[in-house]
């Protein structure tokens, strides 16, 4: 327990200040209505205009529908930039302070980065719930709204996935981080990685809607496990040893991308240069 | 052996240049040119536990970077460190747990945190238990004067407050050691003398090793007993304060009023030997002179009864105009 203190410590405090940004909260909220309103029109304009491809679909309108909400309300558990506080305390140099704590810096770094996505997550995903979920159907609007997980199984593997999906983007957070602290700047990576992000995640569309050739290299690579592996759960849409494997994906690049920023961690704080003073 | 010993420490950054104006950026992004800054050569020094160093130097002159190697931030290109026995970036998280450290110029509480969430986490990062959390809390919100402020965040306060918090935050383990950084800088006051005033407490009360860098020497003589002047990441100077001003201070100042213009010293023939005129304008003459050379009396004695004198006045050139000569004496006014 002594030795986890330092990190929960972290992530609480973090946590609990983050969900004081209410209006950042709601007006997220609002813009991601907004886009999954859109994109779910544009499924279903999709999915009536090509009767026959729609039957042979990997996935159902419902699911489609079901997925993108689930991905709005889920945007903020992508690591879509770098940790502001650690940018900022790169370019101040107060770096120098996170190194003078007696606990490993890539952990803490990496528990705040967690706390830091899930806080934006929880607020969001709540309202998404609420609008999505329950007012769509109440003003009967049920065709269009965010439906419960088909089976109890799938329900389960969504609970296993999601915490992982979580800890794989804290993961990837992390090399993002740390190459701030490498080059003093997150206008670069932040950039880059945005749009990586959007498509590979599945946040710009489902990735099991993708040609069937693309289909293995997309389930493969690591933004799979950030989003659509647990919406795919979720859904229904991945079940039995496809379940397994997703979780089991999840898993390996979590591992993989932490073994990695560990290794290039270490190298940057070896030739770690403070600004200023 | 020494808690802390310092041996031919050396550390150089890499520094990016590129020319001025439009043409400058555009060939740096073809090519970059990088000049390599020596911020320490060799050096060396050693502390006992107990002890209180004051470490001065101009600008730039590499006491910051030794701080941070001292407090295992910075890894350093040749020399050794040891620290309680320890080498402080190789054993860091032993190290930093034993250590407090202040930057004057950064802050280490949370800017959106009420300062008493902030001393909480940072009791919980560094696992200090909680009863012993409370009590020693409790004394240093007392001796730093922090009761009306706990329950602001960091970003409220005023710099004297936040600096005091800042302090009480670097304590809240009970280090044996403690590094200030420049603690002082653009404090008020009452700010400075209560932040003096902890230092020496904490010094002399509780054993604290103290190493402290400032540009400030009113906190160099108020506080330190030892100290060091670093200049172009070299030690000038490793002395008791009492020496190092016996040394550089042995001028005084005499200013003499006289009843009509001030004469001209060639012009009165006195055996005055390492006497100058620093200043002469209307009925003032200010001079310069050593007391081991020609005794104060004597020289009032001679100047009163060659001219008809007003007043007089003996001072010390001031200790910021000391140093700054000293830095220049060795060459290491800021580069």
């Amino acid at each position: 327990m002594d030795a986890a203190r330092p990190y929960l410590a972290a992530f609480s405090s973090r946590f609990l200040l983050m969900l004081q940004y209410r209006a950042a909260a709601i007006a997220g909220f609002a813009t991601q209505c907004w886009w999954g309103g859109i994109k779910v029109m544009i499924y279903a304009a999709f999915f009536a205009a090509a009767p026959g491809a729609a039957a042979a679909s990997p996935m159902t309108l419902a699911q489609v529908i079901t997925y993108t909400w689930l991905a709005q309300a889920l945007l903020a558990l992508t690591p879509w930039s770098a940790d502001p506080e650690v940018a900022l305390s790169v370019r101040t140099g107060s770096v120098a302070y996170d190194r003078l704590r007696p606990v490993d810096t890539y952990s803490l770094w990496y528990v705040r980065g967690a706390a830091w996505m899930a806080s934006r997550a929880v607020p969001r995903a709540a309202l998404m719930v609420l609008g999505a979920g329950l007012v769509l159907p109440l003003i009967g609007l049920s065709d269009w709204a965010w439906k419960p997980p088909p089976t109890l199984a799938a329900a389960a593997a969504f609970a296993v996935s999601l915490p992982l999906a979580l800890a794989l983007s804290s993961a990837f957070l992390m090399i993002v981080n740390i190459i701030v602290a490498a080059t003093l700047t997150d206008r670069g990576v932040n950039v880059l990685f945005n749009s990586l992000i959007i498509v590979f995640s599945g946040n710009l569309l489902p990735l099991a809607l993708y040609p069937d050739w693309a289909q293995t290299a997309l389930l493969m690579q690591p933004f799979a496990g950030m989003m659509d592996i647990p919406l795919r759960l979720y859904v229904g849409q991945l079940s039995g040893t496809g379940a397994l494997a997703g979780l089991g994906l999840q898993v390996f690049w979590t591992s993989a991308l932490i073994l990695l920023g560990r290794w290039a961690m270490a190298r940057v704080m070896r030739r770690l240069e403070v600004q200023g003073g | 052996m020494p808690q802390i010993l310092v041996e031919d420490l050396a550390k150089t950054y890499r520094v990016a240049e590129r020319d001025p104006g439009l043409l400058g950026a555009v060939k740096g992004l073809v090519h970059r040119r990088h000049r390599t800054v020596q911020a320490l050569r060799d050096v060396s020094f050693s502390l006992e536990a107990g002890e209180l160093l004051g470490f001065i130097g101009p600008n730039g002159a590499g006491k910051s970077t030794t701080i941070k190697i001292l407090s295992g931030i910075l890894k350093p290109d040749a020399g050794v460190v040891r620290v309680n026995g320890r080498v402080p970036f190789t054993d860091r998280i032993a190290h930093v747990s034993r250590i407090g450290v202040v930057f004057g110029q950064r802050t280490q509480l949370w800017w959106d945190l009420p300062v008493a969430e902030g001393f909480d986490l940072l009791a919980d990062i560094y696992r200090v238990e909680p009863a012993r959390y409370r009590a020693n809390r409790d004394e240093l919100v007392a001796l730093l004067r922090l009761e009306r402020v706990l329950d602001q965040p960091v970003r409220q306060l005023s710099l004297g407050q936040r600096m005091r918090a800042e302090i009480a935050a670097a304590l809240l383990h009970e280090p044996d050691i403690l590094f200030l950084d420049e603690p002082t800088i653009g404090l008020d006051a009452p700010s400075k003398l209560a932040v003096r005033e902890v230092v020496r407490r904490l010094n002399r009360a509780r054993g604290v090793t103290v190493l402290l860098t400032t540009h400030d020497m009113h906190d160099i003589e108020a506080l330190a007993q030892r100290v060091i002047v670093i200049g172009h990441g070299q030690v000038l100077a490793d002395s008791p304060f009492e020496t190092l001003r016996a040394n550089v201070l042995a001028e005084r100042r005499l200013v003499v009023d006289f009843a009509h213009e001030a004469p001209d010293l060639a012009s009165m023939a006195l055996a005055l030997p390492g006497v100058e005129v620093r200043r002469r304008k209307g009925q003032t003459l200010e001079l310069a002179f050593d007391p081991a050379r020609t005794p104060t009396p004597n020289l009032i004695t001679a100047l009163a009864a060659a001219h008809e004198v007003v007043d007089i006045h003996v001072g010390e050139p001031a200790i910021e105009e000391v140093i700054a000569r000293f830095y220049d004496l060795h060459g290491a006014g800021e580069a």
